[in-house]
């Protein structure tokens, strides 16, 4: 392994080309776990906002009106306002008024730290698109298909979660897909709340060796990556979820 | 025949655009102003008045700068992270912002000789926390400024956790709201800050590390304009302007600018 580190330091001095993140120890843990960071942050909004999607459409089909409007209300907030000023709202703004604790070297730090933050404002942003993903879909499936449920003495819960959601998830596949490979992307905003993720160690690794070439094309490699790996597993559950003769 | 012509302005245009590059100085001078990269975030080197416009030291020095040529001046807010990235693209003329003298960075911009001016790193912190070494940091959150080479020393060297911010506001803001325990920074404008009444529990406890000569730049090839700024700092130095804008600025003279100063005289 020290060879092949090694072989990039040659690299640099008779080419030019300079990627320290692979032959520096201290540049490469810190890409090593800005890229985790990244993983762990998208894994992480990936969960919640999809939970939040299919609970948002649920009480969108609420019928008390006031649930309807404050479900309404949170997908306007949210999808009309840009993800990095959610960020800095919820971190300097919100993040100060909450009560804090004391922490472990003598001060008192905020309750929730960049990494939270980030995760439920990244969250709640793709969250407020699920929502609407996911009504697309319910409002897709037959309403006589729901009667029909209904004749046979399902509950409401027992119609969303067994007849309607599991019909209304294959045709939200696509749309779904697009809006979590957006919410990966997005996660690059973390970086100005101080979330180490790869754009941040990337940006730290470029200010220090002043690679700004080589780093931006590592990192949309990178990203390419992860991405494509995310799209081609969602692809291949679409593909192992379909039912011969429903949807397209 | 469509295609010849194309060609034709194709090398006329290449053409101009070398000839353009072959001396900034007669670019500024054709256009009129000379744009300059500075600081916006960093009182009393460059920061913003409250009608906007970008005041301090460093853009005292720009104005200097422009005189000289019998130009206007107009300011670019930069930030470390694209200073010379700024100076590369041919955005700016001429960056005072700042900046540490590094060779790596040598490297990407021309940096005139003599240093205009130097600082050290060191941190604002809590009063209350007692913070006495830099040892004392270890496994701390410190607050920083992406792009500043003191952060990877400070966490290599004394186990701080970094975290940085894009600018002094948001550092500084993250330092009150209580997510770090320090902000490392330079010693320059931590003294300024330190003396702010807004931040009276807030103290620069530790020894100044890392004492650095800054670096004004001009793009790499610049020859003509790095010499001519050479000269201009060398006349800073001589006539006193560096010493007598630090006083103008509420800042005490700096060993650097004294010696300088002697040196010159």
């Amino acid at each position: 392994m020290e060879y092949i580190f090694d072989w990039f330091r040659v690299l640099y001095q008779e080419t030019g080309i300079n990627l320290p993140f692979l032959y520096d120890e201290y540049d490469r843990n810190r890409m090593v776990e800005g890229f985790f960071t990244t993983i762990w942050l998208s894994l992480v909004c990936l969960f919640f906002s999809a939970i939040i999607g299919i609970i948002g459409a649920w009480l969108q089909g609420s019928s008390f009106k006031w649930t309807r409007r404050i479900v309404n209300g949170y997908i306007q907030i949210f999808r009309n306002t840009p993800p990095l000023v959610q960020l800095y709202f919820f971190y300097f703004a919100i993040g100060t008024l909450l009560p804090r604790v004391d922490n472990d070297w003598g001060g008192q730090s905020p309750i929730l730290g960049s990494f939270a933050w980030a995760a439920i404002s990244l969250s709640f942003f793709a969250g407020a698109f699920n929502v609407e993903i996911f009504r697309s879909g319910i409002e897709a499936v037959p309403k006589s298909t729901v009667e029909a449920a209904e004749a046979l003495g399902f509950s409401k819960l027992q119609i969303y979660r067994d007849i309607t959601l599991p019909l209304a998830f294959r045709v939200v596949l696509p749309a779904l897909n697009n809006n979590l490979v957006n919410l990966v992307k997005t996660t690059t905003l973390a970086y100005a709340i101080a979330v180490p993720e790869m754009l941040y160690e990337a940006n730290q690794i470029w200010s220090d060796n002043v690679n700004v070439t080589e780093m931006m094309v590592f990192l949309l490699f990178a990203y390419f990556l992860l991405v494509g790996i995310l799209v081609g597993a969602m692809n291949r559950w679409e593909r192992a979820m379909k039912i011969p003769g429903y949807g397209g | 025949m469509k295609i010849k012509t194309l060609v034709t302005a194709l090398a006329v245009s290449a053409l101009s655009i070398t000839s353009a590059a072959a001396d900034i100085l007669d670019t500024i001078k054709e256009r009129g102003t000379l744009v300059v990269g500075v600081k916006a975030d960093y009182k009393p080197y460059g920061f913003l008045d409250t009608s906007g416009a970008i005041i301090g030291i460093e853009p005292d020095l720009a104005k200097d700068v422009a005189d000289k040529l019998g130009v206007a001046i107009e300011y670019v807010p930069v930030v470390s992270s694209n200073r010379m990235q700024f100076l590369e693209q041919g955005k700016i003329d001429l960056m005072i912002a700042t900046m540490t003298d590094k060779p790596d960075r040598r490297k990407v911009v021309l940096i005139p000789d003599p240093n205009y001016y130097s600082s050290g790193t060191n941190i604002l912190a809590l009063k209350s926390l007692e913070l006495k070494e830099w040892e004392d940091l270890r496994g701390k959150p410190v607050c920083g400024i992406q792009g500043a080479f003191y952060n990877k020393a400070t966490s290599q060297n004394y186990g701080a956790e970094i975290v940085a911010f894009k600018g002094t506001a948001e550092a500084y803001a993250a330092l009150r709201g209580g997510n770090c325990a320090a902000f490392v920074y330079d010693d320059s404008a931590i003294v300024a800050k330190a003396a702010d009444p807004d931040w009276s529990e807030y103290e620069m406890p530790l020894k100044t590390i890392d004492d650095a000569p800054w670096g004004l730049a001009v793009a790499l090839g610049e020859q003509n304009f790095g010499d001519m700024m050479g000269e201009m700092i060398i006349d800073w130095h001589k006539t006193g302007r560096i010493l007598e804008l630090e006083t103008k600025w509420g800042v005490e003279n700096t060993p650097f600018a004294l010696a300088m100063h002697d040196k010159y005289k």
